[in-house]
């Protein structure tokens, strides 16, 4: 105890030159002398406080605290709440409870705490605010077991925060619901003056450390006001802060325009008030709303943060680094209630109270650091391909050479680059430098220009099986990739009819499979080898795990060993002889596709008025098909194959008892599902899904529908980046999933623009809000136009396509009469 | 085909576009024409021998009676001429026509003082015809809270936003809670605008059999609705951890917050509708007539199978209220007050005890008829006062909310804000009152009701403001809004206008509604931490 009044008195003596010295701090750095003082300062506060040490320690609190806050020589600290009021001694190892300062018979709401504040100067004098409204002081010098010393009346709703004035003894500041902040006088029975912030409930009030008259309040509303404590009349200056109420405010203990503000909209803003306009010059966002804020002493860019809701923890924030806290402290179980800085002039120790009754002792290095959990690696793809990756430099030169060969392989070139943030003193973070290493891939083999003009050129629908195998087949083809074309040939001939094919097709097409077949094959004879050298490394695995995937399946085998090492004529002549050898076979197994497809042979110009009238009205062909029971589940989205369901119905119950099936009609589909998961996996998502859309039913039952979906998903989503729109729509459409199907009805609200005042058109219908006019209308009819629109980019007049047509065709002039002479083309 | 025909047919009217109106009502008179057509002069058809839930838009008389409604009710006055005349064609051809059972939207307020939908300024205008587009409809409710503009276009905004915008559930299930919030307080009124919207929707015809048929989430929603309509005060963690827990049919947090929002806010708009005592809706069950009342239809099984809860707690209520005044009067002055008025609140009797069985098939969307509202103070021994400082919207509810449903959080403290701080400063005859006391006292004195309490006000001041009357009027709208008499009605401040009394009524929905989601969103966050 006479230790701790010895600390107490050196404390006292120090503290005039202190607040002296700090004042002059913030003027002249530079001057080596005064930084020696300073330094001297602080020593000797230091050793004033020489009891500040201890570690993380915490006790229990008889009821939930709402507010704590600490003497000024650090060695005790107030907890109140609705039901406590205690002073606790801050010893080595534990809270050591001092005094109980709820007394009496009958505790009354004016021991119900929402805030509590000891006097910085004088250590005998303590504030609460009470949620009934009551300002009571408390003198600790008082003989009696009752402390309370005065009791002011004046706020008619709770009182949020008091707040004593720094250097001034007599001075307290109070900030109440009822929207009034009021200037005690502890030497008189009532307040000084009274401020009115004309909006809403103050929620903090809080001096200026440095500037004697300034206090800031913040409120409900969102404003924070600055005040002349000279002139209750009216504020000195308002600023919106935040969105929502602002919770706390704390003036920067150095730099005295700073001042942090947070707010309910989970945001801490650091202002400089010194200019003009009050300027946000750092904002932090976390993740709850932000009960209370407070500077971090000796250290400019830190403050502590605790949260309202949900959120338990405490973070300090380097306002400079606002994404990641600097350090936690995650020892609460409920809400945090109140945070403190032990000591005026150390960093190291926070006191914090909160709602699941416990008080801690938080001691700085036992923090949690986040930085350290974070992941400090970054990659992003960019627009060509290339690879951006960027990582702490020494998780990569720390490997040295042999790390470093697996990312410069290959051919590719890499670009180490070094990033130095210039070493700032007073940054507390951990030094990291990083490196960044760009990854240029080849462009000729990472180009993915055959992926576009494949997507673009590829028939997906419209045309019959066969028909579109042959043009896909050939569009592969084009851009060399044979191996692709090849399987499209195969396709063909494994899911055709082959009577079909000779009869039916007999002219258009029955010559053009020999002859596609040879030349295909020709041409990978003749530059086989050239053009494998072409394609990048993955294309050269496709062709080998393809060869090893399909062991068991002859045909394809016999396939892939002719594409690579018969000649030119053999390949052909085998392919097609094979094909017609397994005809036999073939032919009765496919009788059901077959006749499927003789049927829309013959019936295309129905099936196309058809799938015209889906495209119009969703919900009609649905009822059709239910109706007739077709074997398309979801119909509306007509698959090539797809055809008049009646009409094949009828069909293929006449066909059926005129053919033996020899072979399950499932006979190829493994095959093809091997197949077209190989080509997923290799990375060829479009292959897999045109083939599935071309296929359609023939392979649609085979793969499950988890994994069409996310073949379509992937490749929708790489069409969308290579901005194929049209592509990625047709394929939306053509799907059977109705997981992608919806894709098409999500979003499809157009926004619109008045054409008279240019505003946004928020409501429904044709009429502008703002202008009262109606938008968009036709220059020759002058109704609303609400189809196609065409407009003379010349005049910028416009209306009913039809309408301008006609016009343009008898007059050259525009409709509106502007006089412009417009042009239709 | 038909339906969504129908429905496309419907729609078509709430275009602000004349001539998609009138392509839209053109079509609509050739149906019903043809329809009636059909039917021709034998008029004994028309009359359902019984009243089925499930009525396909296709009926006749169920257009007939959408006419009607849209004939009144119709912010357009181009389709209000219109209905009305093919009404008239169709009674021409000698089917018989509904007629508007009652007298304008309210049965309280005369229906010339109530806004008539085809003499509003521009802004009303605006905003009905915002409500009609959303809806293809103009509620009664709505119309009543037209004597406030600022509140309804908030109220509307909220409740669109509810049940029609991004959210967690299903549009169905949204209606379905609000059919089982409004059943709680026997509100036949909503429950059978949301059973049509209910249908509209797509929701399963089956599950209006009763909550019984409904899936087993939506049952286990039954607990929580009940206790917060009637003892907000008891919710605790475990009703939330209930819910919450994974298995099949648990609810996720999102979900459970849209669903607490969806359910208070029908609590609160029963207590309206009792307290303005609004009129079916026109084109609903008991808004217009052409035939017999129905008898009811609903399984007696229903009501019986009431798990017989009540009846234990009613025994012991009478001894806890001294025991609590003792020792809150100990504390000082002011507590006693608070808790002078809690039990005061309690001496109110909910006025004469109407039977109140509850009658129509409403009854089929929730059990244990019984369980009603039961005075906070009776069971204050075990349940300690809510401390409005500890636990407020503005700090921790609109967190809460906004965290797990955005953007209603903003909605809800808007609406609220509007509710508390509307005023025109002025009472009855006199002008330029500053009526901020009196709103906080009605304010607080609701919150009293419910248990919750503000340390920084002087509950003596509610008996300065509040009469006897009012008192009674509150606390029936308030606790049991399906006893609401218009003698109640008439009988407070009887020098006040009617608009101001429609005032008075939304700060008590808007407070009561506070009040249960203060209580559920602390048994959230409790259940959080």
């Amino acid at each position: 105890m006479v230790k701790l009044l010895l600390a107490h008195q050196k404390a006292k003596a120090v503290g005039p030159q202190d607040s002296e010295d700090q004042a002059t701090r913030g003027h002249s750095y530079q001057c080596s002398l005064q930084q020696k003082m300073e330094k001297m300062a602080r020593v000797t506060t230091a050793l004033g406080s020489n009891t500040i040490s201890g570690c993380t320690m915490f006790c229990h609190l008889d009821a939930p605290a709402n507010a704590i806050s600490v003497c000024r020589d650090a060695a005790q600290v107030v907890v109140a709440g609705r039901n406590i009021f205690k002073i606790y001694a801050l010893e080595e190892e534990q809270f050591v409870e001092k005094l109980n300062l709820r007394v009496g018979r009958k505790p009354s709401l004016n021991f119900s705490c929402a805030d509590v504040m000891w006097h910085q100067m004088d250590e005998n004098l303590l504030a609460t605010a009470a949620t009934n409204g009551a300002v009571v002081t408390w003198n600790l010098g008082k003989p009696s077991r009752n402390k309370q010393d005065q009791l002011f009346t004046e706020h008619k709703r709770t009182v949020n925060k008091v707040c004593f004035h720094p250097t001034e003894v007599y001075m307290l500041l109070s900030g109440s619901q009822d929207g009034y902040m009021k200037c005690f006088d502890l030497r008189k029975k009532g307040s000084a003056s009274t401020f009115s912030g004309q909006s809403e409930s103050v929620r903090d009030v809080q001096f200026s450390i440095r500037d004697y008259f300034t206090f800031a309040a913040s409120f409900e509303n969102g404003n924070v006001q600055l005040w002349d404590i000279r002139r209750p009349d009216r504020y000195e200056r308002m600023f919106t802060a935040h969105n929502g109420p602002v919770f706390c405010c704390d003036w920067h203990p150095e730099d005295r325009g700073w001042l942090a503000t947070g707010g309910r909209d989970k945001m801490v803003k650091v202002w400089d008030i010194t200019t003009n306009r009050a300027k946000e010059i750092h904002c932090v966002q976390t993740i709850a709303s932000v009960a209370r804020v407070k500077w971090r002493p000796e250290r400019k860019y830190h403050l502590a943060t605790c949260s309202m809701m949900v959120d338990h923890n405490i973070y300090v924030w380097d306002v400079r680094r606002p994404f990641i806290p600097f350090a936690t402290f995650e020892e609460h179980k409920d809400v945090t209630t109140g945070i403190v800085w032990r000591h005026l002039h150390d960093p190291g120790f926070l006191l914090s109270g909160s709602k699941d009754s416990t008080l801690y002792q938080h001691k700085f290095k036992d923090a949690s650091r986040p930085v350290d959990k974070a992941n400090p690696e970054g990659l992003c793809f960019g627009l060509f391909g290339d690879l951006a990756f960027a990582a702490k430099e020494s998780l990569i030169s720390g490997g040295g050479d042999s790390n470093r060969k697996p990312y410069g392989g290959g051919g590719d070139r890499r670009y180490p680059i070094f990033f130095f943030k210039k070493p700032d003193l007073t940054e507390q973070f951990a030094h990291v430098s990083s490196a960044l290493s760009v990854f240029e891939t080849d462009l000729e083999s990472s180009r993915m220009d055959w992926f576009v003009k494949t997507a673009r050129r590829y028939l997906l629908s419209g045309k019959p099986f066969g028909e579109l195998c042959d043009h896909n087949a050939k569009v592969a083809k084009e851009l060399n990739r044979p191996q692709v074309a090849t399987t499209w040939t195969m396709l063909r001939i494994m899911y055709s009819d082959p009577g079909s094919l000779t009869t039916a097709t007999g002219i258009s097409k029955g010559g053009s499979i020999p002859l596609m077949n040879s030349f295909n094959m020709k041409e990978i004879a003749a530059g086989g080898l050239g053009s494998e050298g072409r394609l990048d490394r993955a294309k050269g695995e496709t062709r080998q795990d393809s060869t090893h995937l399909d062991p068991g399946n002859s045909l394809l085998n016999n396939n892939d060993e002719n594409e690579e090492t018969e000649g030119s004529e053999g390949p052909a002549d085998y392919l097609f002889g094979d094909a017609e050898l397994e005809d036999d076979d073939l032919y009765p197994m496919e009788n059901e596709n077959a006749t499927a497809e003789e049927a829309e042979y013959i019936l295309p110009q129905e099936a196309f008025p058809l799938r015209h009238e889906i495209m119009d009205n969703p919900s009609v062909p649905e009822h059709l098909q239910d109706k007739v029971d077709s074997p398309h589940v979801s119909g509306n989205e007509a698959e090539t194959v797809c055809l008049t369901p009646i009409k094949s119905f009828s069909l293929i119950s006449i066909s059926q008892p005129l053919y033996e099936s020899h072979l399950p009609a499932s006979f190829f589909s493994p095959v093809v599902r091997e197949m077209l998961q190989h080509y997923a996996e290799a990375g060829d998502v479009q292959m897999a899904v045109s083939v599935l859309i071309v296929l359609g039913d023939r392979i649609r039952k085979e793969v499950d529908e988890v994994t069409q979906e996310h073949w379509y998903t992937s490749y929708i989503d790489l069409l969308q980046r290579f901005k194929l729109w049209n592509v990625s729509n047709e394929v939306i459409k053509l799907s059977t999933s109705s997981a992608i199907n919806c894709l098409n009805q999500t979003s499809t609200t157009l926004h619109i623009n008045c054409s008279n005042c240019k505003r946004p058109m928020s409501n429904k219908g044709w009429i502008c809000d703002r202008c009262h006019q109606c938008a968009s209308i036709c220059a020759v009819c002058h109704h609303v136009v609400k189809g196609l629109f065409v407009w003379c980019q010349g005049c910028s007049h416009g209306g009913h396509l039809e309408h301008i047509m006609n016009w343009l065709k008898s007059s050259s002039h525009c409709p509106a009469g502007c006089g412009h002479l417009c042009e239709y083309t | 085909m038909d339906i969504s025909d129908g429905r496309c047919r419907w729609d078509g009217l709430g275009s602000r576009d004349t001539s998609t109106r009138k392509i839209a009502m053109e079509n609509i008179s050739q149906e019903v024409l043809s329809r009636a057509e059909k039917i021709g002069p034998i008029s004994e058809e028309v009359i359902q021998p019984l009243h089925s839930p499930v009525r396909s838009p296709d009926d006749l008389n169920w257009m007939l009676a959408r006419l009607l409604m849209l004939s009144k009710r119709c912010p357009y006055s181009d389709v209000r001429e219109k209905c009305l005349s093919v009404l008239q064609n169709v009674q021409d051809i000698g089917v018989r026509i509904p007629k508007p059972r009652g007298h304008g939207p309210s049965r309280f307020i005369p229906e010339k003082e109530v806004l008539q939908v085809s003499k509003v300024n521009a802004k009303m205008q605006v905003i009905f015809e915002d409500a009609f587009a959303a809806l293809g409809r103009l509620d009664n409710i709505s119309l009543v809270m037209g004597f406030h503009p600022q509140y309804l276009e908030s109220f509307l905004r909220t409740q669109h936003y509810l049940l029609q915008m991004d959210g967690p559930l299903s549009l169905h299930c949204r209606h379905y809670i609000g059919i089982m919030a409004a059943a709680r307080h026997q509100c036949s009124n909503l429950v059978n605008l949301h059973v049509n919207d209910f249908l509209q929707v797509g929701g399963d015809p089956k599950w209006l059999n009763g909550l019984k048929d409904a899936p087993q989430k939506l049952q286990h929603l039954g607990e929580l609705n009940k206790i917060l309509a009637h003892r907000p005060w008891l919710v605790t963690k475990a009703h939330i951890e209930q819910l919450l827990k994974a298995e099949e049919h648990s609810w996720s947090l999102a979900e459970l917050i849209h669903a607490v929002v969806l359910l208070t806010h029908y609590h609160s708009l029963a207590s309206f509708t009792f307290g303005c005592g609004i009129s079916p809706e026109i084109h609903c069950d008991g808004g217009h007539t052409f035939r017999p009342p129905s008898v009811s239809n609903y399984c007696a099984c229903d009501i019986a199978n009431g798990n017989g809860t009540p009846d234990e707690i009613q025994g012991n209520h009478v001894v806890s209220v001294r025991n609590l005044d003792e020792e809150e009067a100990s504390q000082e002055e002011m507590a006693t007050r608070f808790e002078r008025e809690k039990t005061e609140s309690m001496l109110v009797a909910a006025a004469e005890d109407e039977d109140s069985v509850p009658t129509r098939d409403v009854s089929r969307h929730f059990e244990d008829t019984s369980y009603g509202y039961k005075d906070f103070s009776r069971c204050g021994e075990h349940v300690p006062t809510f401390r409005a400082q500890d636990y407020s919207w503005e700090d921790h509810g609109y967190s809460l909310v906004n965290r797990l449903y955005p953007d209603v959080g903003q909605l809800l403290d808007e609406k609220f804000q509007i509710a508390y701080n509307l005023t025109y400063n002025t009472m009855a005859m006199h002008q330029d009152v500053d009526t901020s006391m009196l709103r906080r006292a009605i304010w607080n004195y609701i919150h009293c009701m419910f248990g919750i309490r503000y340390d920084d006000y002087d509950y003596g001041e509610i008996n300065q403001l509040l009469d006897r009357s009012f008192k009674v009027y509150i606390k029936t709208m308030v606790c049991s809004p399906e006893k609401t008499t218009k003698r109640m009605y008439d009988s407070f401040w009887r020098q006040f206008k009617h608009s101001e009394k429609v005032h008075v009524n939304l700060l008590l929905m808007e407070a009561r509604m506070q009040a249960e989601l203060l209580y559920a969103l602390r048994a959230i966050t409790h259940y959080m931490t």
